[in-house]
Parts: structure tokens; C-alpha cells; sequence
């Protein structure tokens, strides 16, 4: 389906993604595994993933290696004579012990990192995120201590993968691009914009159904239920964009309500938000549209699209 | 010796009532409930397989190109209910209901107008469940889950509500005749630990379907009222809470799961040692594996729901007791191997699916234990990477299990010996599909494609592809199932014999092919050494 050249980009970005997952931000064509992330937690999901994975892979070989040598030594066409035992203690009792050793070592690695997520306290800077059917709202709650007045704003699918997502369309979701990067339903009109080296907690809830807010680069998803807060944290280290999607579903457009986190540098951050802040910013199109959006909704500055 | 007892005078019921209405529809016979019962499921398999086709169709490259994202996700919801209530479960019983009584040396199950009534249930609950594709609103579009608010927004849930009371009754009443079957009908010296894995699986499982149906009941009973009258169960705003749904939900879900693996355990069982030649390796092992696997299912619901937000201890206890079922899980594995180990082992079609069985399902099982660790959940939970393991257990898993059983016992259902060329060609086909079809799943997830998404980003293309051809092409095989068995039960010219299988043992293989209307009348003679299992010594 497609020439010589592009699939052996796609096997050196498969590549690259299987060995620095850090390399690429964002999901890539023949990507194999998790990536490692981009925050101060997003290694141990990946650390996790590849010691199991490894230990999985592992125990196949040994598993699967005996199967086909028995089924190789033992058959019946090579004139095997079938024996009668049915026991073996000592056997029995090492491969039941040794699966419960390696299971403590990976419910002590879990455990760690599991106890390092739950912490959400000493954030210094607080998001709202709640999920509608089909969009997120972001409202900053405090930052650095203080609290941020009226700066909150609906995110949704932007206009170029809505049409092209449409039924039977004729819009080619390849051309569906951002600085050479295909974006087509990972793309928002109004991404969070966030600070990085700042621990952001999330206080995560819906105003409908469920929802869950995932960013693969974060490490991490949390649900969205209407009648419940949810807190989460991250520490990004690195500035990008940081593109994710409704992981809950959540009726038919489900697959078309993405996540786009940007960002910046704390500086970039600060002077972004001082914008924000300021008041009489006239209702802009994209919020009025939206029944669900409350009154004070505003929408971020044209300089905070992503570019 | 249980060969003569078959052919005893005994007035009255013979053979089959030659009446087509009076057979099937009003039939007490095991034998021909344990036909309708397959016959059913193999339809349901072939109409969840048509709703898969769609999703895969429609996945098939990005953009949107055949359907609505509401229509997609009405057939990802009704492919898994149908799947699961009605081609894996009625498998499984139709198995129970023609094998168990053959097993034990019974004439027929404890039961019978009940077992009459458990089956005839299901055609209308699922043309009940079905029929609101066809209905203005369309079809249940919430998942299989039935998640609330969610699923409250469907105008079908009534139906689907009526539709899954009515599946349970029908597993109610199936397991109560199973249990009562084993408990009593055993024939005189067929001890419980002589029975065959595959009883002992049955008999299990049972128990839990008793345990679960009535719990999945009553979830989907708070959502009719929480819809129709006012209750506020799973509604914040009314002082419920939507999360104690899932609770609810996966405390049914969890071991409905095991409902659906362990008699495939119990069928492998049996399959491996007749074509090694030798005697499971462990039984009692076996046994004590599926009953603690069957103990820890009830106290590991939780893991279905990492993500929402559970407080740290819940998340770290259901992780480790989720853990803790590798330990036996893997016993059984170890057990197979070794009971292939030293064998005599030939390859028809039923070992095949078995030794596929074996290698696959525990691949499903590798993602399970990577599951099961909460931080790298966080990361797959809800991910293409969950879809891949479901679907190893199950397809590979239980449905593989189900067709090496049919293969294995069709002869002594029909008398006839089925093409073992053409089977063989399904048996190739079904496992190479198979693997293009869900392996590519896994990098998907592992990459962040979401599941139940009706359309994705470029970047999710290619293993999309792949995996849609490996799914047209494992769908398309089945159609070679199909055809197998239907030119044997009507066109195979090549007679079983009564012991189908060189080194199968069990009372099943004591009767004639294919195994008369009525079989054990008089309770067989136990000779230990012709069961499988008849001298159990640790």
C-alpha cells in the first residue's frame, strides 16, 4: 500500500520507537511499543511494561521450547511409546515457586510506582478537566498558589479532521496535517496549554457520561464520571505537544473528542496565562457554539494554536 | 461392558420421535438439547462474526467509509453480546449437556424438561435483543458493559435488559441441571476425582454461573429503573454513584470470564493426553487448579476498573490478587506440556486446535499477568492493547477449545468420520488469520489507539490493515468449518468406529457411533483402568 521508501521510514520509526521511546512525541506509523514519556512518572509504566514483557517473552521461550521438542521427540510416527507417568513432585513444586518469585519482583516494581501516582500533593498548579460528549473543558484553578480567575475554555476536535471525518467524505485523512505531522483526529482548536517542570495536578470529572482523559506521553489515564473528582499529577520535563484521546466510551463520537496538551516553558507559560486573564475578551465563535459551555468560558489568544 | 447396557430391551422410548416438531422443539433428550444447543451457537458465532466483519471493515484504513459512528458502535456492543451470551456460553452447554451424561455413565441429564426450557429460552432472547437493529432508535451502542449514564441514553435498553434476564435464567437453569446431574447421576463407582477434567470443569463453573447471573441480574435491573422509574442507583445528582455499577458489573464480569475459559481447560484436557497417549499429567493438580483459578476470580473484579480512580489499597490488593491466578494458570500449563512430554503423539484436527489452544491462550494469559500490573494498566487500560488480550483468551482460547471438541467428539455424535484433509486446512487457516488478525492489536494498543473508536489517526494505519485482512481472512475460514461439519453429519461416507480415537479413554468411547438415542439405561460397570482418570494416586 505504500512505496519502497515510505515503509522504510515507517520501519526506522518503528525502530527508533522501540529503542528511544522518548524520540517521538506522538503515535507513529509502526510503532511497537510504549512509549517511555515525557514527565518525571512516565518511565515506570514503561519500565513495567518492558521487564513484563521481557519476563513474558522469557518464559514463551522455555514454555513454547519444551512443547515442540516434545512435539518433535514424541510422535508417534517416529516410533515413540508413550510412558505412564503422571507425577513429578520436585517439578511441580519448583514451577509453582518460581512464577510466585518473579511475581513478587514485579508487585514490588507496581507497587513503587503505583504509590509515587497516588501522591498528588505539593502541586503547584491546578487544571480542571471535564469531560461532555464531545469535548473537554480545561479550567486553570490555581497556579504557583494563587488562585486563577476566568481562564477556562472548551477543547474540540479541530475543524479539518471534523470534515474529513465526516461519512464517506471524500477528505483524505493523510492530508490532515500540522508542520508535517499528520494530525488528523489527534488534533484540537484550543490545546492546554501548560507550564513544564511544574507539578500540575488534574482534578478530572464529567459532566454527562464517563470519559477518560489519556495522553499516552503522560503515562497515564483517569477517568472522567459526572458526580465524581478524580486527581491525577504530572511533571512534564519536556516542551512539545503532547496529543491523546477519549479512552472511555462515550457514545457516537466518541473516537472524535482528542486531547492535545502543549508545553512551554514556564516564562511562555506565565505570560500566556497573564493574556488569558485579561478581562472583556469578547466571547469568540467557537465557545458560543457550545450549549454546555458556561457563560464565563473564554477562549485562549490566537498565539496559543500550536505552531 | 457400559456396550451392552445399551442394548437392553426397554419398552417404550426407543428411538427419536420421527415427528420434526416433536424431536426438537419438545425434546427431554440430552443428546438432541446438546444439538439444538451447538447448532445455536454455531449460528450466533456465524451473526457475531458478521458484526465483526463490520468493525473490521470499517477499520479497515482511516477516514469514515461505510458506517455511522453510532452503527459501529451498535455492532462492537452486539458483537460482544452476541459472542459472548450466545455463541460461547450455549457452546459450552451444548457440550456439557450431549458429554457429561456420556461421561458420568447417566441416561440423561438430572433435569430434562428444564434442560428442554433453558435452551428454547435463548432463540428468543437473542431475536429479542437482535430485533432492535430494526427498530427506530437502533440497537444497544453503550458496550457489551452497559456502562451507566451511558447506557441509560439508549432507547433499547429495556430490550436488551429483558434480553439478558432471560439469557440468565436460561445459564441459571443449565448450570442447576449440570450440578444436579453430576452430584447424582454418576454412574456407581465413578467416583468424583475419577471423573473426566472436563466434568470437574463443568461442575465448577456451574457454581459460579449460579454465583454471577443473579449479580448481573440485578445490575441490569437498577438500570431499568434508574431509566423508567425514578431510582437514582448509578445518578449522582440522586445520591447514586455511577461507579458502583462497574463494582456490580465486573463482580458478574470477572468470573463470567472464567464461566468462558474454564470447561475449555477441561476440553483441552481431555484432548491432549487421548492423542499423546498418555494420562493427563497431575489430575488432581488439574482440578485444584481450576477450583482456586474459579475462588480468585470472585475477589479480582476491581482490575477492570483501574482507571477510575480507585483509592491506593483497593488498586494494590486487587493487583496482587490478580497476580496470584497466574500461579495456578500456569500449573495447567506446565501440566499440559507434560503430559505431552513422553507421549505417542499423532496430529488430527482436534490436537491441533488443542496444541494451538495451549500456545495461544497463554499468550493471552502474558498480556493478562502485564495487565494486571496497575502503573503499565494505567497505559494499556482501554487500548487496542486490551482488545488483543480478550481476544487471545477467547478466540484462541475458547472458541479454539470448542472446535477442537467438536472435532473430537463429532464422530461419536454422528457416526461418521469427518474430512481430516479439510480439516486440517481449517485448522491452518484458523491459526495464521487468527494471529494477523489480533497480534497487530497488541502494537496498536501499546501505541495508544483507543478501542471502540470507529475511525483513527494515520499513524494507526498499517496494523489496522493487517489486521482487518487477518480478520476477513479468519472469518472466511469458518466457512470451512461450516462445510466440514455439515458433510459429515449428512454426506461422510467413512463410519466411526466406537473408539474414535486410538488412545481415547472414558465411558464416552464405550458406546456405539454415533452414540445411540438412548445410552445407559443401566448404569455401566466401572473398570478403573478404562477410565482416563481411574487411578488417581497423589
Amino acid at each position: 500500500m505504500t512505496s519502497g521508501g515510505i515503509r522504510i521510514k515507517a520501519w526506522a520509526a518503528a525502530v527508533c520507537a522501540l529503542f528511544a521511546g522518548a524520540a517521538w512525541a506522538n503515535p507513529r506509523p509502526g510503532q511497537l511499543n510504549m512509549t517511555r514519556g515525557v514527565t518525571e512518572w512516565s518511565y515506570r509504566p514503561y519500565l513495567l511494561n518492558n521487564v513484563a514483557l521481557g519476563v513474558c517473552v522469557a518464559i514463551g521461550i522455555l514454555v513454547f521450547g519444551a512443547m515442540f521438542i516434545a512435539m518433535f521427540r514424541f510422535r508417534k510416527s517416529r516410533g515413540a511409546v508413550a510412558e505412564k507417568w503422571t507425577h513429578n513432585t520436585m517439578l511441580e513444586i519448583v514451577w509453582t515457586t518460581i512464577p510466585v518469585l518473579i511475581l513478587i519482583v514485579l508487585a514490588y516494581m507496581a507497587t513503587g510506582g503505583l504509590t509515587t501516582f497516588a501522591d498528588t500533593t505539593g502541586a503547584q498548579m491546578t487544571v480542571k478537566v471535564t469531560g461532555y460528549q464531545w469535548k473537554w473543558r480545561y479550567d486553570y484553578v490555581d497556579y504557583q498558589g494563587k488562585p486563577v480567575e476566568h481562564v477556562g475554555f472548551m477543547s474540540r476536535l479541530d475543524a479539518l479532521s471534523d470534515e474529513t471525518r465526516e461519512l464517506r467524505s471524500g477528505l483524505d485523512p493523510k492530508a490532515v496535517q500540522e508542520n508535517g505531522e499528520n494530525t488528523y483526529l489527534l488534533n484540537v482548536d484550543h490545546p492546554l496549554v501548560v507550564p513544564v517542570g511544574v507539578k500540575i495536578r488534574f482534578v478530572i470529572t464529567a459532566g454527562d457520561v464517563i470519559h477518560s482523559w489519556w495522553v499516552p506521553q503522560l503515562g497515564w489515564k483517569m477517568d472522567a464520571i459526572p458526580g465524581i473528582v478524580n486527581a491525577a499529577w504530572t511533571n512534564i520535563k519536556e516542551p512539545g505537544v503532547y496529543r491523546g484521546q477519549c479512552a472511555e466510551l462515550c457514545g457516537q463520537d466518541h473516537g472524535f473528542m482528542p486531547i492535545v496538551v502543549k508545553a512551554v516553558p514556564k516564562a511562555e507559560f506565565e505570560q500566556w496565562l497573564a493574556a488569558q486573564q485579561k478581562p472583556a475578551a469578547a466571547p469568540a465563535p467557537a465557545a458560543a457554539g457550545s450549549a454546555a459551555a458556561p457563560a464565563t468560558a473564554q477562549v485562549p489568544a490566537a498565539p496559543a494554536h500550536q505552531g | 461392558m457400559a456396550h451392552a447396557a445399551t442394548h437392553d430391551h426397554h419398552d417404550g422410548h426407543h428411538g427419536a420421535p420421527s415427528n420434526f416438531f416433536v424431536r426438537w422443539c419438545m425434546s427431554t433428550n440430552h443428546k438432541d438439547i446438546g444439538t439444538l444447543y451447538l447448532v445455536f451457537s454455531l449460528l450466533m458465532f456465524f451473526i457475531g462474526g458478521s458484526f465483526a466483519m463490520v468493525i473490521r471493515a470499517e477499520l479497515f484504513k482511516p477516514g469514515m467509509q461505510l458506517v455511522q459512528p453510532y452503527f459501529f458502535n451498535e455492532m462492537t456492543t452486539l458483537h460482544a453480546l452476541v459472542m459472548i451470551f450466545g455463541a460461547v456460553m450455549p457452546a459450552f452447554v451444548g457440550l456439557g449437556n450431549w458429554m457429561i451424561p456420556l461421561m458420568i455413565g447417566a441416561p440423561d441429564m438430572a433435569l430434562p424438561r428444564m434442560n428442554n426450557l433453558s435452551f428454547w429460552i435463548l432463540p428468543f432472547a437473542f431475536a429479542l435483543m437482535l430485533s432492535t437493529l430494526f427498530l427506530p432508535g437502533g440497537g444497544p451502542a453503550g458496550g457489551w458493559t452497559m456502562y451507566p449514564p451511558l447506557a441509560l441514553q439508549t432507547d433499547s435498553l429495556a430490550y436488551v435488559v429483558f434480553a439478558v434476564h432471560l439469557m440468565g435464567i436460561s445459564s441459571i437453569m443449565g448450570a442447576i441441571n449440570i450440578i444436579a446431574t453430576i452430584l447424582n447421576m454418576r454412574a456407581p463407582g465413578m467416583d468424583l476425582l475419577k471423573m473426566p477434567v472436563f466434568v470437574w470443569s463443568w461442575l465448577i463453573t456451574a457454581f459460579l454461573l449460579i454465583a454471577v447471573m443473579p449479580v448481573l441480574a440485578g445490575a441490569v435491573t437498577m438500570l431499568l429503573t434508574d431509566k423508567y422509574f425514578g431510582t437514582s442507583f448509578f445518578n449522582a445528582a440522586g445520591g447514586g454513584d455511577p461507579v458502583l455499577y462497574q463494582h456490580i458489573f465486573w463482580f458478574f464480569g470477572h468470573p463470567e470470564v472464567y464461566i468462558m475459559i474454564l470447561p475449555a481447560f477441561g476440553l483441552v484436557s481431555e484432548i491432549i493426553p487421548t492423542f499423546a497417549r498418555k494420562p493427563i499429567f497431575g489430575y488432581k493438580a488439574m482440578v485444584f487448579a481450576i477450583a482456586s483459578i474459579a475462588f480468585l476470580s470472585f475477589i479480582v473484579w476491581a482490575h477492570h476498573m483501574f482507571a477510575v480512580g480507585l483509592p491506593l489499597g483497593a488498586e494494590i490488593f486487587f493487583m496482587y490478587a490478580t497476580m496470584l491466578i497466574a500461579v495456578p494458570t500456569g500449573v495447567k500449563v506446565f501440566n499440559w506440556v507434560s503430559t505431552m512430554w513422553g507421549g505417542s503423539m499423532t496430529f488430527e484436527t482436534p490436537m491441533l486446535f488443542a496444541i494451538a489452544f495451549v500456545i495461544l491462550f497463554t499468550i493471552g494469559g502474558f498480556s493478562g499477568l502485564m495487565l494486571a500490573l496497575v502503573p503499565a494498566d494505567f497505559q494499556y487500560h482501554d487500548s487496542y492493547f486490551v482488545v488483543a488480550h480478550f481476544h487471545y483468551v477467547l478466540v484462541t482460547g475458547a472458541v479454539f477449545a470448542i472446535i477442537a471438541a467438536t472435532y473430537y467428539w463429532l464422530p461419536k455424535w454422528t457416526g461418521h468420520m469427518y474430512s481430516e484433509f479439510w480439516g486440517k486446512v481449517h485448522f491452518w487457516n484458523s491459526v495464521i488469520w487468527v494471529n494477523v488478525l489480533f497480534f497487530p492489536q497488541h502494537f496498536l494498543g501499546l501505541a495508544g489507539m483507543p478501542r471502540r473508536i470507529p475511525d483513527y489517526n494515520v499513524a494507526f494505519a498499517n496494523f489496522n490493515m493487517i489486521s482487518s485482512i487477518g480478520g476477513f481472512l479468519f472469518g472466511a475460514s469458518q466457512l470451512i468449518f461450516l462445510g466440514v461439519v455439515i458433510h459429515c453429519v449428512f454426506f461422510s461416507k467413512k463410519k466411526a468406529a466406537d473408539r474414535v480415537w486410538e488412545g481415547a479413554k472414558g465411558l464416552e468411547w464405550t458406546v456405539p457411533s454415533p452414540a445411540p438415542f438412548h445410552t445407559f439405561e443401566v448404569p455401566p460397570v466401572i473398570h478403573d483402568e478404562e477410565l482416563a482418570h481411574g487411578h488417581v494416586e497423589d
